[in-house]
């Protein structure tokens, strides 16, 4: 019997019609635990490395976590992975709800779609029945529109539907794949989704999840559950609101955006503003978002409430989460109702609330210098919030300017040249980031900007405090308790950790612990991605209730193979290897890596140099930030091995790259 | 049937609706809780309380499976209330012909909530201590009650009925008749 696992996948190529179950090696879960670090797999023996993103023969894996539909809570995200229309580099972005675990009990362990549909489907998956149905009446429609109609057609309200919107179907580049209160939104899936001539997947599953151990699968997740009501008790002080608690960040709850807006840049990530938030503003957004949030929604298993429905007089219900609550107000310098009214657009058009309001920004950016004229926007209305809509509506039919810019700022400016690329500043691998711009540069920071190939920071960061405390007494209260450490050292790290003199960034924390510190936040994103667990409640949150301690048991429970916090770490270094190969593979180098250059006004280009030195080496990559040859044997990648040899990538004698 | 006295204790779920976040943990452990052997397994689907999610229009209830029904009502209910209009018998606790709602996936069978009966007992039942958000509370208190025939025989004959409609008394009879042949 498989624990955890289903042991099947579904393999679904639309070019055909054909449908297949295939059962998958059950040695796999010991080596990759799965979501993330199989769809990698799979993406790296499949789909060959010059694949277009567009191409029938790139392949979209929704893959569940390894622990999604096991009692573990908040075990619930489906990770889809493949090839980006926009970075051209592995695209994984990780979606909650209620799908993956749904996709379980229907009996398989990942979704793999491949081929292209000549015209406009969905997917009906009812356990062992799949059906590929015409979506030809759903063309054009919005995400949560389509989910609606789709459940009502099949007369399923407890199916879950994924579905893309308008910009989906027209490849922007920036299309989300939407579901419930979650989407996967960043690197263009939906624009792949779309490329495949899907509209929606649709999921119900009423099969068994079996568990290895369950007496200690129960009591460890009571435990969880139990350190959860602690921490909601003992929210962090020191620290602003929204990072004082854990599961995602709680923006639908908090009303205190002092953070957000008076930190993070407005309009083309350019503007700080900050005297922005004043009692005034507070009231006023306060009763903007107690008028329209209907109610609060979790996901799958889990006690958190991080998403709201958004309910706006005369526009469709939409389900909010996170930071999205911002994006679009910030960027077009307006206010929050503006913000929720076009968000509610951006939802059912199917865009990430990242990219998708920057991308507009810096349009309107150009507009204003004269790189782009009135021509380009003819009949553009005159206030912000039409602008942006005027322009979202274009872009996601791919309609005059908007054609341009739905490929992201940075091809958008390479297309439109006469120095439109300086406008594209806030990318790093040609994606759009959070618009933050700040002053001395920070050595963690910079490691994470550099190498993160989730390529956005919130998927990167998290355990360790993004910035000293100020005092000493406030450091040692906040290590007594901090059972979450891998090892004693970072209390060591946080406690000499000054904001001024010489224990400060750029040089504190020294060049060895920066490593270690980064190191330890990715792992556990990274075994979050293979396990489905939401990051909320482990990888992103400070004294989160997972850790690398007590994932090891939970997993040895729930999977019954042996899993000490030993070889946890060992999976969790071979599933970011190998996404790491894959890019490689795909032409990803060193000089790819490095911070938008306007992320900090003081930088030190030596210092800078030797942080990525030492951590490709502490990583067992070379100069080229490519895994070496023992790195890849250690870890049992040896098709990696060969395959690296075969392209010149890696030299037989030594770790010579191209 | 005597007519005596006793007293017994009222288990009592609490539901507060307005706590709900939808998350379905207790359908999962409400599944995992009945599996054989004990949370070896867990299927939403076998559970005995279900909560009905419709999120965009802020809907969670969570509701307990009552007893089985072989017909379904000859009228329906539809409620309104704050303005939001819940689903035809969307408050019903009934295993129904009418739906599929608690009934076993492979077999049909109805389920019904038993209270996490168990021995030795729980201090509450499965779905409360995993519902966080407090939407379930649990309370006790006893009452005066005529005696009732065993739950046991009830849950038995209300097995078999199910069956019965499902297949036919015939079939029942012939299978009981060829198990018992077995043993
Ligand atoms: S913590 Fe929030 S985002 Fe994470 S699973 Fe729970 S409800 Fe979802
Ligand atoms: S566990 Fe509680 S909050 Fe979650 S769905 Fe059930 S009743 Fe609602
Ligand atoms: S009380 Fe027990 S049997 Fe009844 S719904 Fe809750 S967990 Fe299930």
């Amino acid at each position: 019997m498989r624990y955890a696992e289903t042991g099947y996948n579904l393999e679904v190529d639309l070019s055909r019609g054909n449908v297949e179950r295939v059962e998958t090696d059950s040695d796999l879960a010991e080596l990759y635990l799965g979501g993330l670090g199989t769809n990698a797999k799979i993406l790296w023996e499949r789909v060959p490395a010059d694949v277009d993103p567009f191409s029938p023969e790139n392949l979209l894996i929704f893959g569940t976590g390894l622990l999604c539909g096991t009692p573990a809570p908040s075990a619930n995200r489906t990770i889809i992975t493949s090839y980006s229309p926009q970075t051209k580099l592995m695209a994984f972005s990780m979606m909650g709800g209620f799908w993956a675990p749904e996709l379980k009990y229907a009996g398989y362990d990942k979704l793999i779609i491949k081929g292209k549909s000549p015209k406009l489907v969905y997917l009906w998956i009812k356990d062992d029945k799949v059906e590929i149905r015409d979506a030809s009446h759903l063309k054009g429609k919005g995400a949560v529109e389509t989910s609606e109609i789709i459940l009502k057609e099949l007369d399923e309200p407890k199916a879950q539907v994924a579905a893309i919107g308008m910009a989906g179907e027209n490849r922007v580049f920036f299309a989300s794949i939407e579901q419930g209160r979650s989407s996967a939104s960043r690197g263009g899936l939906g624009a792949v989704m779309g490329s495949k001539g899907l509209k929606a997947v649709v999921v119900r599953g009423s099969k068994d999840v079996n568990i290895a151990n369950p007496e200690e699968t129960i009591k460890l997740c009571s435990d969880v559950f139990d350190y959860i009501e602690y921490r909601e008790r003992h929210p962090i002080k020191g620290v602003p609101p929204i990072l004082a608690g854990i599961g995602s960040p709680q923006e639908m709850a908090v009303h205190d955006e002092q953070w957000h807006t008076t930190n993070f840049a407005w309009g083309n990530a350019r503007v700080r503003r900050k005297d922005f938030w004043t009692p005034e503003v507070e009231k006023k957004w306060t009763f903007s978002m107690e008028s329209v949030r209907e109610r609060f929604v979790s996901c799958y298993n889990c006690p958190m409430k991080c998403g709201a429905t958004i309910n706006i007089p005369d526009l469709n219900p939409y389900m909010m989460k996170c930071y999205s609550k911002l994006t679009y107000t910030m960027a077009s310098f307006t206010d929050l109702d503006a913000g929720l009214r076009m968000a509610q657009r951006g939802t059912e058009y199917g865009v990430d609330a990242f990219s998708a309001p920057q991308v507009m920004a810096f349009a309107l950016e150009l507009y204003e210098d004269g790189i782009l004229t009135d021509k380009d926007f003819p009949g553009m209305p005159e206030d912000s919030e039409g602008r942006f809509n005027w322009l979202l509506d274009r872009i996601v039919r791919r309609e005059g300017i908007g054609d341009i810019l739905a490929d992201g700022t940075y091809w958008a400016a390479q297309r439109i040249g006469k120095g439109a690329e300086k406008y594209a500043h806030n990318n790093i691998k040609k994606h759009e980031q959070l618009p933050l711009k700040l002053g001395m540069l920070n050595p963690i920071y910079f490691l994470m900007y550099c190498t993160g190939e989730k390529i956005n920071i919130t998927q990167i960061e998290g355990n360790f405090p993004q910035a000293p405390f100020p005092k000493r007494e406030q450091r040692e209260e906040f290590v007594k308790d901090w059972p979450q450490v891998p090892d004693e050292k970072f209390k060591k790290y946080f406690l000499d950790w000054e904001p001024r003199g010489e224990n400060s960034i750029p040089h504190y924390p020294t060049i060895e612990a920066t490593c270690e510190i980064v190191d330890w936040q990715e792992r556990m994103h990274y075994i979050d991605d293979s396990t489905g667990m939401c990051s909320g409640l482990s990888a992103f949150p400070l004294k989160p209730p997972y850790h690398m301690h007590n994932l090891p048991k939970l997993i040895s429970a729930i999977t019954g193979f042996e899993l000490d916090e030993e070889g946890l770490v060992k999976i969790a270094r071979r599933n970011r290897t190998l996404v790491r190969a894959v890019n490689i593979r795909r032409g990803m180098r060193r000089g790819d890596e490095k911070p938008p250059e306007d992320h900090w006004k003081r930088r030190f280009p030596e210092l800078e140099e030797k942080l990525l030195d030492a951590y490709y080496e502490f990583k067992g990559w070379n100069k080229e930030g490519i895994p070496k040859k023992e790195t890849l044997e250690e870890l049992s990648l040896d098709y990696v091995i060969e395959d690296f040899l075969q392209r010149g990538i890696l030299a037989d004698s030594e770790d010579e790259s191209t | 049937m005597t007519a005596k006295k006793k007293t017994k204790i009222i288990k009592t779920i609490k539901v507060d609706v307005d706590l709900c976040n939808g998350c379905r943990t207790c359908e999962l452990i409400c599944s995992a809780f009945h599996a054989v052997p004990r949370y070896s397994s867990n299927n939403p689907e076998r559970s005995r309380i279900r909560v009905i999610r419709d999120p965009l229009r802020g809907v969670f209830i969570p509701v307990y499976a009552g007893q089985y029904t072989p017909a379904e009502c000859t009228g329906r209910d539809k409620y309104i209330i704050d303005g939001k209009e819940y689903d035809e018998c969307a408050f019903c606790r009934a295993s129904c012909p009418s739906r599929g709602l608690f009934k076993e996936p492979d077999s049909g069978l109805p389920l019904k909530c038993d209270m996490c009966e168990s021995d030795p007992s729980l201090a509450e039942p499965m779905c409360v201590q995993w519902c966080l958000p407090d939407a379930l509370t649990y309370e006790e208190r006893e009452v005066e009650v005529e005696d009732e025939a065993e739950n046991e025989q009830e849950d038995v004959e209300i097995g078999l009925e199910s069956l019965a409609d499902k297949y036919g008394w015939q079939k029942i009879l012939d299978t009981v008749a060829r198990m018992s042949k077995k043993d």
